[in-house]
């Protein structure tokens, strides 16, 4: 698809009449830079009834309905669980997905097995999809390790601290990708904050150059910590692609079937060769930034509220329940298993043992290196003489 | 009053709030430096009282607010940035050293780069990667560029005013798990030069020369040695570009033996160039060899093994007895 074809097909779609729901961010306060409402491909009203749009059908078996629906409610009794965790003392932090759940499912289930994915340090629900153990995902907010899991075994790479800097990886993995001329694709997730950074810009720089088979998979979910997405930009995150060359699309990021079409077709996108997309999951950030954060110093609970009146669960279960896709014993039976996820999750991180001091040393080269060698023993040399003056 | 005891977080936000006032080209820039008042605080309530023309919250991107702050010094104005944590410095690292640091060479002068850039740096706060390191040896080594960091509130509330005043871009270390340490300061007091370094205990058997987080175990490491009978002097660095040599070399005429304690790694780091140089300038006065206690040649590790890899009293205490011993 050509950057003309997006604009022609954003006008059909505005003439289709498919549903949208109002932004927040541009409701308020929004620059002039910013004109009319952007459009927001939505399947799912937040009453969870089912709407149609042109470019974006799905037809999905009740029972990958109630999958659906099962991945978002785990994956929220997950991150409840490490939140209390950390209030418990028991992780040093957390950053919480929280009104996140159909943005991560979504997408993460329009992938497939040989796929790749490079998260930032939230994509809580996308690790769930891919099979990564929850609790391998709590190492590095405990503070035994800076990672917790083989990149390799579940494609899915180690969460990203350094804001953006992974968007470059999945672009040079993509490139990768394309020069074995294999068919998987990448996909990249990030913020609305980071959308500023260099090593953004410079992922849609060279994805695009390069014919890269990677989505870029951005869940606007309002802030990053105090700031408003209008302290990034003026105009609406996914239309920054057709600066680049590619094609950008907004999703109602509150709404998992919407997520899930759009992309898997962005994927396919890739697959095809066509190159990168990028997706613009438009969302929200239910809970704080990160347990140290305190959002009461910068936004107001109504703004809170009246997302939660989207909330990405309630939707599903109602268009579920609507529909007769699902019963009460579904509802039961997933709740007992979010209860048994829960105490496996807390029994996990309790019995989760310290790293052993060597440690520190481990794992700098792939290769020896002399000084390492000498300070390790050293260390070793120090531990032992305490260790000595303790049996006396 | 002048003299008021504050955590050093506070002094930050007093010594902000003081170049605001008497400078109308003094900005601060910054991700999450308005509302919030920064992650730390430190910037707390300078947006409410100095508008947000004056106190800018910046898009998320370090090289930008880095670049943009030399493009507003190049027009007059005397940006104070804050980096948000020492391991997002890396991004504005190339806008640092490639252009801040030499601008005022290459316009022969002509040009001033009156840009403070402010970063909590240092580790024992038990946080997730990225958020501990003590990237000073990298800045340290770059002609142009002034480093410093203070140790205590007062240093705290007058280095940041010196350094705002300085015409060259000074690297501005805070030593976050200090930020809440109490401490004087006077803010009528007439401080010390910028580079100078300070004798924050006097001593007559070894001198330790320390900055930023470790000047205070330092101290409890001369108090403890105090009860062994061993006088330990201690040394405030305060900047380590330039280093006050002659301040180190006094000492150590007096001394005659000398550690140096870091949180960074011990390789390549601001103890080997303190030891290079008082080698060279007291090697007759020298009665053991210029020891060094800091991190090793490994990554900041995970939190929970911090305490191993940071300095602690023990571990400066093992130095002094090793110095001493020879
Ligand atoms: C390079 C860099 N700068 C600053 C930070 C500190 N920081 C962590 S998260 C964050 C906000 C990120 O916002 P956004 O990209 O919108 O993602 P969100 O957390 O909202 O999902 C900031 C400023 C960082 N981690 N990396």
């Amino acid at each position: 698809m050509t950057v003309e074809s997006t604009a022609a097909r954003k006008t059909t779609r505005r003439s289709s009449g498919a549903k949208r729901t109002t932004s927040a961010a541009s409701a308020k306060k929004a620059p002039a830079a910013q004109g009319a409402e952007p459009e927001l491909v939505q399947l799912l009203t937040p009453e969870g009834e089912r709407v149609q749009h042109p470019d974006y059908d799905i037809d999905l078996s009740a029972e990958e309905l109630r999958g659906l629906y099962r991945d978002m409610v785990l994956t929220r009794r997950f991150d409840a669980e490490a939140t209390s965790l950390q209030r418990q003392g028991e992780l040093g932090l957390w950053a919480s997905l929280l009104g996140q759940e159909a943005a991560q499912i979504g997408s993460g289930r329009a992938l497939r097995d040989d796929d790749y994915v490079f998260p930032t340090y939230r994509e809580h629900g996308v690790a769930w999809v891919r099979g990564v153990d929850p609790t391998n995902l709590l190492g590095m907010f405990r503070g035994v390790n800076h990672g917790g899991w083989d990149p390799n075994s579940n494609n899915f790479h180690l969460y990203t601290i350094v804001i953006g800097s992974q968007t470059l990886h999945a672009t040079g993995y993509a490139m990768g990708i394309a020069k074995d001329g294999a068919d998987s694709a990448v996909i990249a997730y990030f913020g609305d904050g980071a959308s500023s950074q260099g090593d953004v810009n410079e992922a849609f720089t060279f994805s695009a150059v390069y014919n890269a088979p990677v989505v870029f998979f951005c869940q606007n979910n309002q802030w990053a910590i105090s700031e408003p997405t209008e302290k990034q930009t003026r105009v609406p995150l996914y239309q920054r692609a057709r600066g680049f060359g590619f094609p950008g699309v907004r999703v109602d990021g509150n709404d998992v079937l919407a997520c899930l079409a759009v992309t898997r077709s962005a994927l396919e996108r890739a697959r095809r060769g066509e190159g990168p997309t990028l997706v613009e999951a438009f969302t929200y950030r239910m809970g704080a930034h990160t347990t140290s954060d305190d959002p009461t110093k910068y936004r107001r609970d109504e703004e809170r509220e009246a997302w939660e009146a989207k909330d990405p669960i309630l939707r599903l279960k109602a268009y579920l329940e609507r529909e007769g896709h699902a019963d009460e014993a579904f509802f039961e039976a997933l709740e007992a298993e979010s209860e048994a996820l829960g105490k496996r999750v807390r029994e996990g991180v309790r019995n989760m043992p310290d790293p052993d001091d060597m440690a520190i040393f481990e794992n700098v080269y792939a290769d020896g290196h002399s000084l390492v060698d000498e300070e390790r023993a050293q260390f070793a040399a120090y531990q032992a003489s305490f260790a000595d003056g303790e049996v006396k | 009053m002048a003299v008021q005891k504050l955590p050093l977080a506070k002094a930050l936000n007093e010594s902000l709030r003081k170049a605001l006032e008497t400078d109308p080209k003094v900005l601060i820039m910054g991700e999450d430096v308005g509302k919030l008042g920064g992650v730390f605080r430190v910037t707390d309530g300078l947006q409410k009282d100095f508008g947000e023309d004056r106190v800018i919250d910046s898009p998320l991107a370090e090289s930008g607010i880095v670049g943009t702050a030399i493009g507003l010094a190049l027009r007059g104005y005397r940006p104070v940035v804050e980096i948000q944590f020492d391991g997002f410095v890396f991004p504005a690292y190339d806008q640092i050293v490639t252009q801040l640091a030499k601008m005022h060479a290459r316009a022969l002068g002509k040009v001033k780069m009156p840009v403070v850039i402010r970063i909590p740096y240092g580790g024992g706060i038990g946080a997730v990667e990225h958020h501990s390191e003590s990237p000073e040896a990298l800045f340290a080594h770059v002609p142009g560029l002034k480093v410093v960091s203070p140790s205590n509130s007062s240093d705290a509330y007058w280095m940041l005013q010196q350094a705002i005043q300085s015409d060259d871009p000074v690297i501005f270390f805070e030593p976050k798990r200090r930020y809440w340490d109490k401490g004087e300061v006077d803010t009528e007091a007439i401080p010390g030069a910028l580079h100078q370094a300070r004798v924050a205990r006097e001593g007559s058997d070894l001198t330790l020369a320390a900055y930023g987080p470790m000047v205070k175990v330092c101290l409890e490491a001369a108090a403890a040695a105090q009860e062994e009978g061993k006088s330990v002097e201690v040394l405030d660095l305060r900047s380590m570009s330039p280093i006050d040599f002659d301040a180190i070399q006094r000492s150590v005429e007096k001394t005659r033996h000398l550690v140096v304690v870091h949180e960074a790694p011990v390789f390549y780091g601001a103890g080997a160039e303190i030891a290079a140089r008082i080698t060279e300038r007291c090697f007759y006065h020298l009665e053991a060899p210029v020891l060094r206690v800091g991190g090793y040649h490994a990554p900041y590790p995970p939190a929970r093994l911090e305490e191993e890899y940071l300095p602690g009293l023990d571990r400066v205490l093992d130095a002094v007895d090793r110095s001493l011993a020879y």
